[in-house]
């Protein structure tokens, strides 16, 4: 992510600027009225500003467009279709579990529920993608993705005591 | 006719109908220049007060009002600009340059007076004069030249802020010095004062919020009007604690945020500029012509000295911020243009009557560095950019 300075100018506004790999230098300058300013800083002295384009929050906004903002949503749109019915949770087992000390392959969870385990976390540290031969243990949290009703059995399994 | 009725009415509004287009046509000539208005204004009272041209006879009374209330409007935009959040952030960050700018370019005021053998609050009042650069001149010229994004206008700005609070303390101590009387009185009085503003301060800045949505209105007129009259009520309050008018409309502004405080400066502003204009001819007007050309030198002389004073301090505060040569100097240039505020502490001067020659003086001051201050930070840029090129001449190649 680029590291994006912000100052505050008293009585104008809000200054954004980070420098981009090419070197050059972008700013923006928000002002508390909603107009905006794109800075481009001279090359030369860089505590100058070199260009300055003075535009509308409206255009701005367009301006924000082109530069990949509609594409982002377009993204997120399609991530958020793939996943529609699929459900991620963090299920903890508790002491007393009866899948503590068992295998992943001997919990048999996804024929039970159609649930996955795709990470563990143990004593904050993710084990991510764990095999079938990973043991469980108590106080582990695990990522699960299934359907919201498998997951709400899983959590019940992972609760019921070996009793 | 209604008009006939009251004696000098046609007088009053030939006079001043004449005085506002000699104003308007000095601003044309400003911005034909680019030079700010202050000085034209300053000028055009002059010529018609003490001893000018013409001398004004029943526009005088109604000018000196709308002087008051040309402060009171000053000072209310100039806190409307700010928000709590950001004159705090401004004091934690830059202090130390706030500082400096303190000791820099207060001491030669005061030690001026003080060596012209002053009464030592006339000093003092002169050590506000030459300390204080215009936020208003200084805005406009960061605007036309395009530098309100160079990475030197924060620095610029905070100084800014922190001369204005500065002012918010300053004001009520003078006003108490001035009333005089014994000193345990006025360490009393000025106590009072100081904390007065201290915590309305505190309370513009916490329940700001609150205060806007009640003032706020969508109509226009209701707003101008609870606006105008919040902020002349405070002013007034303000006044009688000896926390000075002005004050108190600087802490209405600062009170305000949101919506209401961007409606209100668009329904204040040509207000201010009214009345504002109005406040410099009228201290124009107070002064004799033939007093100013006596205090040239020595304006002259203290206007070389201050803006010696403000360049190093701009300098050594974008350079503290990690600017470099060329931005310091656009830095120091910038902070050197002293205006509305000087005039506003002069007019304290003037109207008490401490100290007959700092009138005269403080005008010949402000009217040379309003003129050359604006000047002087447009020729920054090409200043620095003949220095880089003989700097990089005489590198061997």
């Amino acid at each position: 992510m680029t590291d994006i300075n912000e100052t505050k100018l008293p009585g104008v506004g809000v200054l954004h600027d980070f420098e981009c790999q090419s070197g050059d230098r972008i700013g923006v300058i928000s002002h508390h009225a909603g107009r905006r300013e794109v800075l481009i800083y001279d090359p030369h002295d860089p505590d100058r500003v070199g260009e300055c384009a003075t535009m509308t929050a409206d255009e701005a906004r367009s301006l924000a467009d082109l530069l990949g903002g509609t594409s982002v949503t377009a993204r997120l749109d399609v991530l958020r279709h793939e996943i529609a019915g699929l459900s991620i949770d963090w299920l903890r087992i508790p002491a007393g579990s009866k899948y503590a000390g068992k295998t992943i392959a001997d919990t048999a969870l996804r024929t039970r529920t159609g649930v996955s385990i795709v990470a563990i976390i143990r004593n904050d540290q993710p084990i991510p993608a764990p095999g079938p031969d990973e043991e469980l243990q108590v106080d582990d949290t695990t990522v699960v993705v299934g359907t919201a009703e498998g997951i709400d059995s899983a959590a019940r399994l992972f609760a019921g005591s070996t009793s | 006719m209604i008009l006939a009725a009251i004696p000098g009415a046609a007088t009053l509004l030939m006079e001043l109908g004449a005085i506002l287009l000699a104003l308007a046509f000095l601003g044309r000539v400003a911005a034909r220049f680019g030079i700010p208005s202050i000085p034209l204004y300053l000028i055009a009272g002059l010529a018609v007060g003490n001893g000018g041209v013409v001398e004004l006879v029943t526009a005088r009374q109604f000018i000196e009002t709308g002087a008051q209330i040309g402060v009171i409007l000053l000072l209310l935009l100039l806190g409307l600009e700010y928000t709590g959040d950001e004159l705090t952030a401004a004091l934690k960050n830059h202090a130390p340059a706030g500082a400096v700018d303190l000791v820099l370019n207060f001491t030669p005021g005061l030690v001026l007076g003080l060596i012209l053998g002053w009464d030592p609050r006339a000093a003092l009042l002169l050590g506000g004069i030459t300390y204080i650069s215009s936020s208003g001149i200084i805005a406009r010229v960061l605007a036309d030249l395009g530098n309100t994004g160079n990475r030197e206008t924060p620095v610029v700005l905070a100084i800014l802020v922190t001369e204005d609070l500065v002012m918010a303390l300053y004001l009520p101590l003078m006003a108490g010095l001035l009333i005089g009387g014994e000193a345990l009185n006025i360490g009393v009085e000025i106590g009072i004062a100081i904390s007065a503003v201290i915590v309305a301060l505190g309370l513009a800045i916490k329940f700001g919020n609150k205060i806007s949505a009640i003032v706020f209105n969508q109509s226009d007129e209701n707003l101008l009007l609870s606006l105008l009259g919040l902020a002349l009520l405070v002013a007034g309050v303000a006044e009688q604690l000896q926390a000075s008018a002005a004050v108190g409309a600087f802490l209405v502004g600062i009170a305000l945020n949101g919506p209401a405080e961007h409606a209100a400066r668009n329904v204040l502003a040509p207000l201010r500029d009214l009345f504002a204009a109005m406040f410099f001819a009228f201290f124009g007007l107070q002064i004799d012509p033939s007093d100013l050309p006596p205090a040239l030198g020595l304006a002259l002389a203290l206007a070389l000295i201050t803006a010696a004073t403000k360049l190093a301090t701009g300098w050594w505060s974008a350079r503290d911020a990690g600017i470099e040569w060329r931005g310091r100097l656009r830095a120091g240039t910038t902070l050197i243009a002293r205006g509305e505020f000087s005039i506003v502490i002069a007019g304290i001067a003037v109207a008490d009557g401490i100290e007959e020659d700092l009138g005269p003086l403080a005008a010949a001051y402000v009217l040379i560095l309003a003129t050359s201050g604006p000047l002087l930070a447009r020729a920054a840029d090409p200043i620095g950019r003949r220095i880089h090129e003989r700097r990089s001449a005489s590198l061997p190649a």
